[in-house]
């Protein structure tokens, strides 16, 4: 591989992590900008969501080598029931810890989140013991996630004489990642529902006056948040093919500096930010040392808080951002 | 009168029972409680295979001897420097367990720990305890090893001056050397370094590093991961551009060796993959994926895995462990037998529940009768052996392959 094709596989590598990010991120941007609150159990909620798919995965039976139709058959199955888990389960979530809070001090709900988080890893824990084959002999180790979906170079199956692989993974990745985005920005801009989110989001006593249902509104908001933090963990399982019940905190922490990097409370500004945080370690691993990378992220996002406080594309007016 | 006296006698009941149940330290060194050993590891996260089994080695020994050391009765319990939350060992609970064992008068030695990084932790505390501190995993070269460590080790964790740590298993010098010694008998080149950017790991990576220099092994070069990173495959990329012949992990699996193999095999680098024993173990396999290790995968490990476990002492430990736990012994099973065994002998010689008569005992060690041969401390608490194995992965599991030996 010469230099320019070497840098645009780190292109590819760096878009498809950031995809997987993005998709995390956004729900933390989503809670954040609707009750102004950092859902720390965000992360490990994504951690079950990947532990429900290898499950329904194992279950199902299936195995890498099967026909194209069963697996996509069986995994668009997965995807919707995996989507439902931890969207519901986020619902859940809102209902019974942070609502009971939503007039309590900021700190409180916060706390909350975290303690929250703790509670979702041991069920992680908890889960891993399940007697299937596809949780290994060791509750806690990582698990691997099987490996469905075939790796197919297409440059090279289209003719084209390069060393840069793009493969039929990492379109599945932008395949499932775009339309989801590009479905909850029409959703969040053009329904009603979308609309009266806005509303909430920006001023939850005056839309509460002009009779919106703030707190079903907030349980939308969960619902979707989690929806997709679900659909992230099923592409991150079939993706990188490794998954463990304490990834939540480092898959939170990436996605989190990702939604800050964006603008928190911004839906675009987090799609930017996780294809910004992947891109940005793909080339720190290649330009400068894997060693340094966390500390290139960490430093690109107290230049974006000195700066630009407000985040890529935050609110202007400061007040969520 | 009555009224008020009746809550606080209770209370004052209650306070002596509660004391009486943690060893009552008012009460002197003999009549409160039996003697005591403990064991910091951590039996939480995915060592956990590996430290049941060290426990159970523990008190396989402690049961030959009916918990008695001559005279000198004394209890067992396994202490955990674990939190659910790392899902490996935590420095803030290591500390805490050996500020414990240091402050508690009846403990007469501390097995542990499992993680070189662990034992930095706690080896300064019990120092200046004055207890006997016996690892039966630990092999961080510059726990003990003047020169081969970072600067100031060991004297850092000796602030007494006096040593108080012994470990049986030998350390990262032979182990990361018998690794080159091995990749050059393979015919290897060209080799790229990684590590996990933990005591254990780098510093055997380091070892690695200068012994593949000294032997003509050209080194492409040498980076650490960031354990919570999804994945590598960026940084793979950038290794496979190199064409090495082998990659070397110097890490555990419990900060995401599976993960590394199998974005090394996404991008198409399809060389050897070596590591030490912080992933000689199943965990490992499963994690990533046999079909990405199958055949072309070298684990060293510091002394003699399960299945060699063929003669004498170390036959007849296998035999009763199988008969006794129902499983195979993990890698580290035998090295928890031995340290206990170590700590048992060390309470007869004292014969008296006295720490500095414990650890003079220690001091004294020479020509051990242990299970995998006759063996002695040396003037660093290190063991003499320097047996080192080998071993592939051949049909999804470990398999023994060589004996490696570093002249």
């Amino acid at each position: 591989m010469s230099g320019a094709e070497v840098l645009a596989q780190q292109l590819v590598n760096g878009l498809t992590l950031g995809s997987v990010i993005a998709l995390v991120a956004i729900g933390y941007t989503m809670v954040y900008g609707i009750i102004g609150l950092i859902n720390f159990a965000h992360g490990d909620l994504y951690m079950l969501g990947a532990f429900a798919a290898l499950s329904l995965i194992g279950v199902s039976g299936l195995a890498p080598g099967d026909g194209a139709a069963a697996t996509w058959g069986t995994l668009a199955w997965v995807l919707v029931l995996v989507m439902a888990f931890t969207g519901g389960l986020n619902v859940l979530i809102e209902r019974w810890a942070y609502r009971p809070l939503r007039r309590a001090q900021p700190l409180a709900p916060l706390i909350t989140a975290i303690g929250v988080s703790f509670i979702l890893q041991n069920l992680g824990m908890l889960w891993g013991a399940l007697p299937l084959e596809v949780m290994g002999t060791n509750a806690v180790a990582p698990k691997s996630f099987p490996d469905l979906i075939p790796r197919v170079d297409l440059l090279s199956r289209m003719g084209l004489a390069t060393g840069v692989r793009v493969t039929t993974k990492d379109l599945f990745v932008m395949g499932l990642t775009v339309p989801l985005m590009l479905g909850l920005h029409l959703f969040v801009t053009r329904t009603r529902l979308g609309t009266a989110m806005r509303a909430t989001s920006q001023n939850r006593e005056a839309a509460r006056m002009v009779g919106i249902p703030a707190d079903r509104v907030i349980a939308v908001t969960f619902l979707i948040g989690g929806a997709l933090a679900g659909a992230g963990a099923l592409v991150r399982g079939l993706f990188f093919n490794t998954i463990v019940f304490n990834m939540g905190y480092g898959a939170g922490l990436q996605a989190f500096t990702a939604a800050v990097v964006g603008g928190i409370g911004s839906i675009p500004g987090a799609m930017l930010g996780g294809l910004l945080i992947g891109l940005i370690s793909a080339l720190s691993d290649h330009l400068i040392s894997a060693r340094w990378t966390p500390a290139v992220l960490f430093l690109i996002l107290i230049a974006v808080l000195v700066f630009r406080p407000r985040g890529l594309l935050g609110d202007p007016t400061g007040q969520k951002a | 009168m009555n009224i008020r006296n009746g809550p606080s006698a209770l209370a004052a009941a209650l306070v002596c029972a509660a004391l009486l149940a943690t060893g009552c330290p008012g009460n002197g060194g003999t009549a409160a409680g039996k003697a005591l050993v403990v064991s910091s590891l951590p039996m939480q996260g995915s060592a956990m295979g590996q430290t049941r089994s060290v426990v159970n080695g523990i008190r396989l020994a402690f049961e030959e001897v009916s918990y008695k050391a001559g005279d000198l009765e004394f209890a067992y319990e396994p202490w955990d420097d674990a939190t659910a939350q790392t899902g490996t060992w935590d420095a803030t609970q290591e500390a805490q367990n050996a500020r414990r064992a240091a402050g508690d008068e009846r403990i007469l030695a501390y097995i542990g720990t499992f993680n070189s990084g662990a034992a930095k932790v706690a080896m300064p505390v019990l120092n200046r305890a004055g207890l006997l501190m016996v690892s039966p995993a630990n092999t961080a070269t510059g726990l003990t090893k003047p020169g081969l460590g970072e600067s100031g080790e060991p004297g850092i964790y000796r602030p007494s001056g006096q040593v108080n740590y012994f470990r049986v298993v030998p350390a990262d010098d032979i182990q990361g050397t018998a690794a080159a010694v091995w990749a050059a008998d393979l015919g290897v080149k060209k080799v790229y370094i990684l590590d996990d950017q933990e005591v254990y790991g780098r510093g055997i990576a380091n070892v690695f590093e200068r012994a593949c220099k000294d032997r003509g092994i050209q080194v492409l070069g040498h980076d650490g991961i960031d354990r919570r990173a999804p994945e590598y495959k960026a940084l793979m990329t950038r290794v496979a551009q190199t064409g090495p012949d082998l990659l070397y992990f110097g890490g555990i699996t419990q900060n995401n060796a599976g993960q590394l193999v199998k974005d090394m095999r996404a991008v198409g680098l399809e060389c050897r993959f070596m590591g030490p024993d912080g992933v000689f173990e199943q965990a490992f396999i499963e994690a990533a994926g046999a079909e990405n290790l199958e055949g072309r995968t070298y684990t060293t490990f510091g002394g003699v895995p399960p299945d060699q476990l063929k003669e004498g002492r170390a036959a007849e430990f296998a035999r009763t462990y199988r008969e006794k736990f129902g499983i195979e012994p993990e890698a580290y099973a035998v090295y928890g037998y031995e340290a206990a065994r170590v700590v048992a002998h060390c309470l007869r010689e004292a014969g008296a529940r006295d720490r500095s008569l414990v650890l003079e005992a220690c001091r004294r060690l020479k020509d051990f009768d242990g299970v995998l041969g006759r063996w002695s401390f040396d003037a660093n608490g290190d063991t003499d052996m320097t047996m080192m194995s080998g071993s592939t992965v051949v049909g999804g599991r470990f398999q023994f392959v060589r004996f490696l030996t570093v002249e």
